[in-house]
């Protein structure tokens, strides 16, 4: 088989798709942040303990009411948005008008909040979610066996990504709740519910961050810890793509899922720290990052 | 005025007497340490506006860098401490560098990113230990004369690094130096206009902070005999913020009594609430946040002022 620099191409290969599939995690992940700093300003921390409560009501649902993954895919981001839109009507609108970083403390005790409760509830060891039937086995690309899951893990991510760039960018609501931020009293004025929508935005988002929690549970071992370690990578990431664009967040996911499986195989000692290398480097070449406006 | 000077030296002689109580000194000089650390982040935080979100890299690199001087290059506690504010400051001047080209939220963010980068070195390099961290770090004798073994010893010693800090600290805020960063942080285009080179200010305030952040974690190694990951980590981040939270953000000796409280807490908290300590904490922020955000001391300031301001 050919290579490059030594490597043989299918090994290159094989990391990129797992890499790609990594990328699919980040960039649903920093789209739900994107979306709730983007309309409501709130950066939010608690997105990784989110994330892992996804997983974790999937498997409940599993375990204990026989809910199955198709509808746990639906069901158990719902709940979790609805236990967002909860927090953000309880805690969050409190701190409307005060410095932005509040928001971002009050959302690191919600994570600390989830994490520990799901650490009593089910212990730091891991649990596994099985693959669903339908998706069991592996499809032969040549270069590689991808397992069926995966593909449809990245297919999935895609299609809801893009959604939500539609739904925000090109729809009529999307433009409401952009003019929500804009200018929220003019909005109310005319008639429109601007906390109602708030509140939305915030469930919306979580229920994204849930929703990858789902999808990821196949393919991970679930654990209380599962998101504190991820969303830092995707704060990164946001930094890297500019903090309010939709766009900006989903390609710079995918793209630096694809580069840190590349440095998997070129020079794996270094594929933790890759993305914040990344990082800094935007950072010194276009503070705003790479799709943000300043 | 003649209260508080009274106030002051009633604690005074209390702190100096420690070792004669019975108290265990080493939780003493612990929490003292993490005094040091939270008043580092208030400098930045309360008297900058700069909030890190990873100040543990600074804290806990010195804290390795001490420990590595220590037991490989056999440098006495002196110097090693002197190393290990060194690596914190010049880490704190690499991270700074990067981190104040965003603000505010931004800002926090770059920053837990890059003590993320940090952990991850940690965790990797040859030198730290990896996940065993380094072990037995001897305290030695300071210039050679003080023999920093005896408990009483040391704790006079990291009293007299504490109330040195305070001084620093003080020194700073009401410095011509201070007040510039104290209007940046109310009014950072008002500053520009004024012709202040305000990033070389706020340059200067995170390589300050994050030395003392590193002068804390070098003493503690001393003190405790070991650096460890925990040093370097988030949660150690996001406990100095409870702390200078707790205490009161801004306010001259908040972090110190908050990081008492928080130190005290995680000692004894978990034989009273087993392993619903991060739950505990995580309440803990999320009520300060939302109906105490002056903190302790900014609390009692605002009775003790009365109407008196605003």
């Amino acid at each position: 088989m050919a290579e490059v620099f030594g490597i043989p191409v299918g090994v290159i290969l094989g990391q990129l798709m797992l890499g790609l599939v990594n990328g699919a995690f980040y960039a649903m992940l920093s789209l739900g942040l994107a979306v709730i700093f983007g309309l409501m300003g709130v950066v939010n921390f608690a997105h990784g303990a989110f994330y892992a409560l996804g997983s974790f009501a999937a498997l409940i649902g599993m375990q204990r009411l026989g809910i199955g993954y198709w509808p746990g895919l639906v069901l158990a981001p719902l709940a979790v948005g609805l236990l967002g839109m909860l927090i953000e009507r309880l805690w969050l609108r409190r701190l409307q008008g005060l410095e932005p970083l509040y928001g971002l403390l009050l959302t690191f005790g919600v994570a600390l909040l989830v994490e520990g409760c799901l650490q009593q509830a089910f212990g730091s060891s891991g649990q596994s979610y099985p693959v669903p039937d339908l998706l069991q086995g592996a499809l032969n690309l040549g270069f590689m066996f991808l397992p069926r899951y995966r593909a449809w893990v990245v297919v999935a991510s895609l299609v809801v990504c893009f959604g939500t760039w539609y739904l925000i960018e090109r729809t009529r609501l999307g433009a409401t709740l952009r003019a929500a931020r804009e200018n929220a009293p003019l909005l109310q004025s005319f008639g429109v519910d601007v906390p109602l929508l708030l509140t939305l935005t915030y469930g919306g988002g979580v229920a994204l961050a849930a929703l990858a929690g789902v999808l990821a549970a196949p393919v991970i071992l679930v654990t209380p810890q599962m998101g504190g370690s991820l969303v830092t990578v995707v704060f990164a990431v946001v930094v890297i793509g500019g903090m309010g664009s939709i766009l900006g967040a989903i390609v710079s996911g995918l793209a630096l899922g694809l580069i840190e499986g590349l440095t998997k195989v070129v020079y794996p000692e270094a594929s933790n720290i890759v993305v914040f290398v990344i990082m800094a480097l935007v950072l010194l070449v276009r503070p705003a990052g790479l799709f943000g406006r300043e | 005025m003649r209260t508080r000077t009274v106030l002051y030296s009633m604690v005074g002689v209390c702190a100096a007497a420690i070792p004669l109580t019975g108290i265990y000194p080493v939780f003493v000089m612990q929490l003292l340490c993490f005094a040091i650390f939270a008043c580092s982040f208030n400098l930045l935080l309360g008297f900058g506006g700069m909030l890190s979100f990873g100040h543990a890299a600074f804290f806990g690199a010195a804290a390795y860098a001490t420990g590595w001087l220590v037991t490989e290059r056999h440098w006495g506690p002196g110097a090693a401490i002197a190393g290990g504010m060194l690596v914190a400051a010049a880490l704190g001047a690499a991270v700074g560098g990067l981190a104040i080209r965003r603000r505010g939220i931004y800002l926090a963010m770059v920053t837990l990113a890059l003590a993320q980068l940090v952990y991850f070195v940690c965790l990797e390099a040859p030198f730290t230990g990896g996940e065993n961290g380094l072990q037995g770090v001897v305290r030695g004798r300071l210039f050679g004369l003080l023999p920093l073994q005896s408990d009483v010893v040391m704790y006079y010693l990291v009293l007299c690094l504490f109330v040195a800090v305070l001084g620093a600290i003080w020194r700073i805020v009401h410095s011509p130096f201070g007040r510039v960063l104290a209007a940046i942080r109310e009014n950072e285009q008002r500053a520009i206009s004024l012709g202040y080179d305000i990033n070389r200010y706020k340059l200067l305030a995170f390589v300050l902070s994050t030395a003392l952040a590193g002068l804390g974690g070098a003493v503690k190694t001393l003190v405790l005999g070991f650096a460890t990951l925990s040093d370097v980590s988030q949660s150690t981040s996001g406990e100095v913020i409870l702390m200078t939270l707790l205490g009161g953000i801004g306010t001259f000796l908040g972090p110190v009594l908050g990081a008492g409280i928080v130190v005290t807490l995680q000692e004894y908290l978990s034989e009273l609430v087993g392993g619903w300590v991060t739950v505990v904490i995580g309440a803990i922020f999320v009520a300060c946040v939302l109906s105490f955000r002056r903190g302790i001391v900014g609390t009692i300031a605002r009775l003790a002022g009365g109407g008196s301001r605003r």
